[in-house]
């Protein structure tokens, strides 16, 4: 289905994430077709052993400067496969390169801790659904995002001042609120402290996890905004999760289906919504407000 | 002599478990090393991380020092060597330069150390992480990975609120390059005795159960920011309205009555000596 091509800034290869050792009935039952029902599982669950499968193979590209969006119901592994991307997680099996990290030779799921902990901390950048997981919410918004300039290897305050509080301008956060601790802030203004955190160490890379969720409809358009226009100016690529078919149809070139921990579909975003293929998509999309 | 007790109150299991503990400290030098920290006479929280240090470590020609913030005459240390005393018969002393062993809470003495003595430090909280991670099996992993972005951050915010490294004591330390320490809670003017000293530090913290050490000679750097570098307290020109002495850790003392205030040398054997 995905051609393995040069110069993608990331390629995901065969990801897989198991919560359980799987038993030889669950295991061979896998990614044998598109059927839901196929094997023994229920949904993600085998009934059998008890393992859950989070991620059941999947492979994905993105380019520089694209948007990818993955769409999914709850549950369906969207939120997994960022940790695992992010080293929140530990893949169980598969491949993760990134371009700009051994020219994209080494697969980073098998590199050593530190070297993991570089790649998160200078490649990527990643915004949680909850604040509270990207954020430390007793310091103050500025310290928030020294921090992973302090991680980064950064040891000049002066700098980092700067550099952050040109960041959290960007994102609209006022200068006289800067100080304060995240805690005292509205969810929209701590989802853009996340996302200025995020681009701290301008990474090529930005995964943003349901970053509207919770969010009333004028702050998430106030983010969304935020977001296309750091990928219009910046060009950083970004893998967007969201169960949202609104949020994707804005963000999204291309976008992929998942469910019950399998890419159901994959496609230029405006054909999927226009055109769905598979019966899950076309409920999905079919139930749209 | 003839003692009611096990000499040095601890069995010998009890002892061997410990200097165990402390070999690996010392080769592992920063690097927090668990222990089966016992129960001791006195609560958890009160110096029994040094005192099993202490207890493990002493023999019969050694001359014990203890001091409690730079006191030796505090409760807390005459009651330690009312302890260790009962249960060796060694000697005790006040001076510096006549003890081997030096058991001390919050203060490393004014009078330098040399390479006969051992340096017992009382811990109360050995993990320099803990204020940003509660959990000790990631700062385990921190620690493992040399990821010490969180130590340097609480340093960053106190920056931005204060204007300047505001910890009064415990301010961290990279030993030889490797692992981030808390020094336990000596004021930073201590902090440079740490490094490069000639005698053996070890660190003990009873209630956390963990041992470490800094060895002889040892590279100790506090952490700092290229444009905040460290600095150790400063006493504004005050001197020891006791005996005179200036550049030596001063408390200062105040009279609300008069509203007058004055100092004096914390380490109170360092200021008997000087006296006129």
């Amino acid at each position: 289905m995905i051609q393995q091509q040069a110069g993608a800034l990331l390629k995901v290869r065969n990801l897989t994430k198991r919560f359980g050792d799987g038993c030889p009935q669950c295991l061979e039952g896998l990614g044998t077709g598109n059927d839901a029902e196929e094997g023994p599982l229920h949904h993600n669950y085998c009934p059998i052993c008890g393992t859950v499968h989070a991620l059941r193979d999947i492979s994905l590209d993105l380019w520089p400067g694209e948007i990818l969006g993955i769409v999914g119901e709850s549950g369906s592994g969207k939120s997994t496969l960022m940790r695992c991307l992010y080293f929140d997680q530990e893949a169980t099996e598969g491949e993760f390169f990134l371009d700009p990290f051994d020219g994209g030779k080494a697969n980073v799921l098998k590199v050593s801790a530190q070297a993991r902990r570089a790649i998160r901390h200078t490649l990527l950048g990643m915004v949680y659904q909850n604040p509270v997981m990207g954020l430390r919410m007793n310091y103050s918004a500025v310290a928030n995002i020294a921090e992973k300039l302090i991680a980064a290897g950064s040891r000049n305050v002066g700098t980092m001042t700067a550099r952050a509080s040109e960041l959290l301008d960007q994102v609209n956060i006022p200068l006289r609120r800067m100080g304060e601790s995240p805690s005292r802030f509205s969810g929209g203004m701590q989802q853009r402290v996340q996302i200025a955190k995020a681009l701290s160490n301008r990474p090529p890379l930005l995964l943003l996890d349901e970053i509207t969720t919770g969010l009333d409809l004028s702050v998430q358009a106030k983010v969304l905004d935020l977001v296309r226009q750091l990928q219009a100016d910046l060009g950083i690529g970004m893998l967007v999760v969201s169960h949202d078919l609104g949020v994707i149809r804005m963000l999204a070139d291309r976008t992929l289906v998942m469910l019950n921990g399998r890419v159901v579909e994959s496609g230029l975003t405006d054909q999927i919504l226009e055109d769905p293929q598979d019966p899950y998509t076309q409920d999905l999309v079919h139930s749209l407000l | 002599m003839n003692h009611t007790t096990h000499f040095a109150f601890f069995d010998e299991g009890s002892k061997r478990e410990i200097r165990r503990a402390i070999l690996k400290a010392v080769a592992i030098p920063g690097y927090q090393v668990p222990f089966a920290s016992r129960e001791m006479p006195i609560a958890r929280g009160w110096g029994t991380g040094g005192l099993q240090l202490t207890l493990s470590l002493v023999g019969l020609n050694d001359t014990l020092k203890v001091i409690d913030q730079g006191a030796d005459d505090s409760v807390n240390a005459v009651s330690i060597k009312a302890l260790v005393g009962a249960s060796t018969g060694i000697a005790m002393t006040d001076q510096t330069s006549q003890a081997t062993l030096i058991q001390s809470r919050h203060r490393i003495p004014e009078v330098p150390l040399t390479e006969n003595q051992i340096l017992v430090l009382q811990v109360p909280m050995p993990e320099p992480l803990r204020p940003i991670e509660a959990s000790e099996q990631v700062t385990k992993r921190l620690h493992a990975e040399k990821e010490y972005s969180g130590a340097y951050l609480s340093l960053f915010e106190d920056i931005l609120r204060y204007g300047t490294m505001a910890a009064g004591a415990d301010h961290p330390v990279m030993v030889e390059g490797r692992y981030v320490m808390a020094p336990s809670p000596i004021p930073r003017f201590d902090n440079p005795k740490l490094d490069k000293n000639p005698a053996l530090i070890l660190l003990g913290a009873g209630r956390e159960k963990k041992i470490y050490a800094v060895p002889p000679y040892t590279q100790v750097k506090s952490l700092d920011f290229e444009d905040h570098p460290f600095r150790v307290e400063d006493f504004g020109g005050a001197h020891c309205s006791l005996c005179g002495t200036q550049g030596v850790f001063l408390d200062e003392l105040y009279d609300p009555t008069t509203g007058r205030t004055w100092h004096q040398c914390n380490d109170t054997s360092f200021c008997g000596r000087n006296a006129p």
